[in-house]
């Protein structure tokens, strides 16, 4: 599998980050080494074995569906960019 | 009083309790030490403020008889842990100014069993590296140089800040955090201990995530008991994470017994790699002999799947960081750049803020994750990881612990690794996979290369069995005799 300049512009996309389009080329040389090396896992038999989920061998806790804690509207957006009546504010998004 | 730099937790905390000097005048002697050190930029944020209220307030409670496991003692806090009004980077421009309004957990933990925080210290950005070399605020220098040369060499990565400052007395323990190796391979590099425990014993509640599964905090301290006093107070059950895990925390420093007799000690042949120094190999034949001189039966076992777990790490690690660090998108914290619509705002806003080896990573986890690949490489390294666990599973049925080298070299010099990732990646080939499997372990200064540089072991231990993991590090520590410092050129 190899990535061509495209495909890493599709995938920068997807990802939300810009990338110039002078550095689309190396980046897919870059992309394709490292997804080159990865290639080799294709050597391990993995029939039968079930993908790793969770690391310790435990089960999800449950809790009852109730409000905690809360209340923090100010707190949550102290560090917003642009604020604004307590809400974050962006770029219109409806025309 | 420049002398109180040089102390153990372990020696602090009696003098203390003895009363030979306060914590005021131990964070002083710190803040003091890190004003001259400023030339390795360890630390992003001093906190002097923060110190000097923290150990004023330590010694009153000290007074009234309130004495926590760490009372009074000062440590650097690796700048991935949210601290409450305290700038906290991440090493990363796309953090700029993000002061959290919550306390991570483990740096609760320390700071309601007394110990003091004299500032934030660097990292890789996000964690993303082994040298720490992808920080927007700069390297951090290691204090350590080859006899041969006056070369600056990098501390390793990514808690290459906390590794320098406690190597070069600038603060008595620190955190650090490990996802395939970011505490164990500094530790080496800067000869202190660093010891990753079991995923899920530390909360990774309030740390900036970037692998979440393989995400776990940890102490970096100058002896092995050190690390067992900061890792007991750090870790604990704590309902904010999922995974953290509901078990009592044992009396770390009480396993430290120094008896290993009828220990079974696992040596992977896996891990003598084609082409690995000399140096090293031989500090780990060293090591075998020193456990087994304590009374340890060495064990020839196999991990068959070893070779795997690097790729297998640069899939899984970049594709859950991806997912992870989708929340950098300049709405809620940090920079924002702006664009003429949302989404090129958010592609702007993360194409300056992300560094190139960040950028780089989260193209491979979304590619690796996107339509069509998901099968082949995500789902593929995650059975992959399953096969590398199930070695680990096997091998300790006939063992107690695993011993191995930390690293596959000493310190490097800056941009001796930079231009190839892949080469860059290799540093972390002994530690990665215990992290894939979850296991804890612990690096150990255990002797120093030709050319003076520290070099570490490394002990891998079951799964929630820190115990045994820190007895024998004890052991070998205490064979070791490893007593070498930096010169201090920074004071220059």
């Amino acid at each position: 599998m190899s990535l061509d300049k495209n495909t890493v512009a599709k995938v920068a996309n997807l990802a939300r980050i810009r990338v110039e389009e002078k550095d689309l080329e190396p980046m897919a040389l870059e992309l394709n080494a490292i997804l080159g090396w990865v290639e080799q896992l294709s050597e391990v038999n993995t029939d039968d074995v079930a993908p790793m989920t969770s690391v310790a061998d435990m089960q999800m806790r449950w809790r009852q569906d109730e409000i905690t804690d809360g209340g923090y509207q100010s707190e949550i957006v102290a560090n917003a960019p642009s604020e604004e009546e307590g809400f974050f504010a962006v770029p219109k998004v409806i025309e | 009083m420049s002398d109180l730099t040089k102390l153990k937790i372990a020696e602090a905390r009696d003098g203390l309790k003895d009363g030979k000097f306060s914590s005021r005048e131990l964070v002083a002697a710190h803040l003091t030490a890190m004003d001259s050190a400023r030339g390795m930029n360890a630390y992003i944020t001093e906190t002097l403020d923060k110190a000097v209220d923290g150990a004023t307030q330590s010694d009153d409670r000290r007074a009234k008889g309130d004495v926590g496991k760490l009372e009074g003692i000062p440590l650097a806090i690796k700048d991935l842990f949210c601290t409450k009004g305290v700038l906290t980077t991440a090493a990363s421009h796309i953090l700029d100014g993000f002061k959290p309004q919550y306390e991570s957990t483990v740096t609760t933990n320390l700071w309601n069993e007394g110990a003091v925080m004299l500032g934030k210290v660097n990292l890789d950005e996000f964690a993303m590296g082994s040298s720490n070399e992808t920080s927007y605020y700069g390297n951090v220098v290691n204090p350590w140089r080859r006899t041969t040369d006056d070369q600056p060499l990098v501390p390793g990565g990514s808690s290459g800040g906390s590794a320098s400052a406690v190597a070069s007395n600038i603060a008595m323990g620190a955190t650090g955090t490990d996802t395939g190796g970011s505490i164990r391979q500094p530790a080496a590099f800067a000869g202190i201990v660093g010891m990753k425990p079991t995923y899920g014993r530390c909360s990774r509640w309030g740390v900036v995530a970037f692998a979440s599964s393989l995400d776990q905090a940890g102490p970096m301290t100058r002896s092995v008991q050190d690390s067992a006093i900061m890792l007991e107070a750090m870790c604990g059950f704590d309902p904010k994470d999922s995974t953290s895990v509901d078990m009592a925390v044992p009396n770390f420093e009480a396993a430290l017994t120094g008896d290993i007799r009828g220990l079974k000690v696992g040596i992977p042949k896996e891990y003598r790699l084609d082409g690995i120094s000399a140096e090293i190999s031989n500090l780990w034949e060293k090591g075998i002999e020193w456990l087994k001189n304590a009374g340890a039966e060495i064990v020839d076992i196999s991990l068959p799947h070893t070779k795997y777990a690097l790729p297998a790490y640069y899939i899984i690690a970049p594709a859950e960081a991806s997912s992870n660090l989708a929340r950098y998108d300049g709405v809620r914290f940090g920079l924002r750049v702006e664009g003429v619509d949302l989404d090129d705002m958010y592609s702007k806003t993360r194409g300056e803020g992300f560094g190139e080896e960040v950028k780089r990573r989260l193209l491979i986890g979304t590619y690796a994750l996107s339509a069509g690949y998901y099968d082949a490489y995500y789902l593929k390294a995650q059975k992959v990881r399953a096969r590398i666990a199930d070695d680990f599973k096997e091998a300790y049925k006939s063992v107690d612990v695993i011993l191995t080298p930390t690293t596959p070299s000493a310190a490097f010099a800056f941009g001796e690794k930079g231009d190839d990732p892949l080469e860059m990646y290799l540093n972390d080939v002994f530690t990665v996979p215990a992290s894939l499997a979850g296991l804890p372990g612990i690096s150990v200064p255990a002797g120093l290369s030709a050319d003076g540089l520290p070099l570490g072991l490394q002990i891998l231990g079951r799964p929630f069995d820190e115990e045994t993991v820190l007895r024998a590090a004890g052991v070998l520590e205490q064979a070791a005799e490893f007593t070498a410092t930096p010169t201090a050129w920074w004071r220059g």
